[in-house]
């Protein structure tokens, strides 16, 4: 059998999720006795087709200025010819910006069953299943995939641990392809995040709020609360969304990646997305109603209570303390 | 400008203890508030802000029960022109591939020249049906817009990518377009309006409406099957600390204190 896996690049780098489904797609190849392909689109990519060997059985790669630039049109059209050539019994690409604007519709175009956002996926006696969240990342749920001679996953970034390749993959050039349909859609630039006036990364303290913050103007609360100790205020996607804080204040995956000597968290549940961001803190104390909230899985210490109650009496000890050794 | 928005009713989950059916296969949903999907509310939003700019009508579709209402009559108060929910028993067990079979049926028969939809549902969260609905239709789409400008017939769209970085491109229309959160302000609506949108008639379809069979609907029509849902065993659950607001502000500061700190 074969397994393909998606490389996904961007500005000159091989993104971790691609060494991550790779590892998984070895893991598989091993144990149905599977040939593990890997395929790159790209311009002046030999370099990393190469690096790629180590970690695929066979490296399929289109050096090809059309694909300078991710576009989900041109990337569907040339994967779905490779699909049918190829045959897969499993195609995996990441649950990324890219992942999602791609995987849908390559799906429906072939007809091929997917199952988007895995945590973990197996395959036995060619029945595919899956390993999803759900209600973000508290509930998890199992999933059985229709019986197919070819499926499509979208993996979950940051879940599987990437190990070192040490294969001595054959690296095969295909001929530029034919697009056939018209391209509808094209790539103009990318936009750099903005430099902002705080840099959550370099503070050694940090009071991050989430939903349960509930109000705009309940924020002085935990500022008042971060100004005390020392540290600085950040928060989780719902309050930047909101427009309550800058997005230079996010912590999370469409954030930064902090790891402070303190990280205490009010009113976040701890999705995914945020943890992923925050986990690596020295020090984790959450506050959060809901017992079961993941936040207090990478927690080290954990309040189950409404953060408002805590919040006013830590800031008075704080400031008494401080009081006393000045 | 003709826009359809694809709306989701789902129950509120962020703050609240969830627990398992008697099923085994989906969540204890009795007590739950149901709301309009977090991301659909933007696409709402934009929707509007955009036929207010150049004219033209929203219509809001849902796939659901006669619950799904008031999520209907939210988007009418908010300024949505036309809504239709497309109901049957026998869509209940389908997999996010048939909700998108069953727009692309309904759509089909609409004039149209822009589809938005949220990024993902905050329920089981595929992010799947925007692109996959596109396909249907043979239109082309764009992903995760945090902004949407529009330039003769193609539409300018910035995309979130990871990290705070974001690109840009063009896309042709007609075409769909999935919008991320944070993307606009969502207005808020009134009893009042509410009520007013109470007026207005919410349309049925059912699946006999779109010729689709049975067995293209439900568990044998799908893709994927949910077998087991359960609450995640802990990895590294944390060190609970119990007391009055009192004590356990002073053991914070001690644990604090304890790390050096401060």
């Amino acid at each position: 059998m074969e397994l393909l896996v998606l490389v996904e690049h961007r500005r000159g780098e091989i993104r971790e999720v691609t060494f991550e489904m790779l590892t998984k797609g070895r893991e598989i190849a091993q144990k149905t006795n599977s040939r593990l392909n890997t395929i790159i689109l790209g311009k002046n990519i030999r370099d990393k087709a190469e690096v790629l060997a180590r970690y695929a059985d066979r490296v399929l790669m289109i050096d090809d200025e059309r694909f300078e630039f991710f576009n989900s049109d041109l990337y569907q059209q040339v994967l779905s010819n490779i699909i049918r050539e190829v045959k897969p019994i499993l195609t995996m690409i990441g649950h990324t910006s890219y992942g999602v604007d791609l995987a849908p519709s390559l799906a429906v175009s072939l007809n091929i069953p997917l199952i988007t956002d895995c945590l973990d996926l197996d395959i036995q006696d060619g029945q595919l299943t899956a390993v999803r969240q759900m209600y973000g990342g508290k509930i998890y749920a199992r999933l059985n995939v229709r019986k197919s001679e070819s499926y499509i996953a979208t993996i979950r970034q940051g879940v599987i641990t990437a190990s070192e390749g040490n294969l001595k993959g054959e690296i095969i050039e295909l001929p530029p392809p034919d697009i056939v349909e018209p391209v509808k859609k094209k790539f103009i630039e990318y936009v750099l995040p903005k430099i902002g006036e705080v840099d959550i990364t370099s503070a050694d303290i940090l009071v991050a709020i989430g939903r349960g913050i509930k109000d705009q103007a309940n924020i002085p609360l935990a500022e008042e609360l971060a100004k005390t100790l020392g540290g600085v205020l950040a928060c989780s996607r719902p309050i930047v969304d909101k427009g309550w804080l800058p997005p230079d204040r996010q912590v999370g995956s469409s954030g930064k990646t902090v790891k402070p000597k303190l990280y205490l968290a009010l009113g976040i549940s701890g999705a995914f997305q945020h943890v992923i961001g925050m986990k690596n803190s020295q020090l984790i104390i959450a506050v959060n109603k809901d017992p079961n909230a993941p936040i207090f899985n990478v927690a080290h210490y954990g309040v189950v209570e409404d953060l408002f109650k805590i919040v006013p009496i830590l800031t008075e000890k704080i400031k008494e303390l401080k009081k006393k050794t000045s | 400008m003709e826009i359809i928005v694809c709306v989701k009713h789902v129950p509120e989950t962020a703050e609240v203890e969830l627990k398992i059916d008697k099923t085994g296969r989906d969540i204890e949903k009795s007590g739950l508030v149901f709301d309009i999907n977090e991301w659909d509310d933007y696409a709402v939003e934009e929707a509007i802000r955009i036929k207010e700019k150049l004219g033209g009508n929203v219509t809001v579709i849902t796939v659901g029960s006669e619950d799904a209402d008031s999520t209907l009559r939210k988007c009418l108060a908010k300024g949505a022109d036309k809504a239709i929910r497309i109901t049957d028993k026998r869509i209940n067990t389908s997999d996010p591939y048939i909700i998108a079979k069953i727009l692309s049926k309904t759509i089909k028969e609409m004039p149209f020249d822009l589809i938005l939809t949220g990024a993902q549902s905050s329920d089981d969260g595929y992010a799947f049906i925007g692109p996959a609905l596109a396909e249907l239709l043979d239109i082309p789409h764009v992903t995760l817009a945090k902004k949407i400008e529009f330039k003769d017939r193609s539409v300018i769209v910035n995309r979130e990518l990871e990290g705070g970085l974001e690109e840009v491109v063009e896309v042709e229309l007609p075409a769909l377009i999935t919008i991320q959160t944070g993307i606009n302000e969502p207005r808020y609506v009134s009893i009042m309006g509410i009520r007013k949108a109470m007026k207005k008639e919410i349309k049925t379809v059912s699946i006999d409406d779109l010729g689709l069979s049975e067995t293209e609907v439900g568990i044998e029509g799908s893709w994927i099957h949910v077998s087991e849902v359960y609450i995640p065993s802990i990895e590294r659950r944390a060190e609970f600390i119990r007391g009055t607001p009192e004590e356990v502000a002073s053991k914070i500061i001690e644990i604090i204190k304890s790390r050096g700190v401060i």
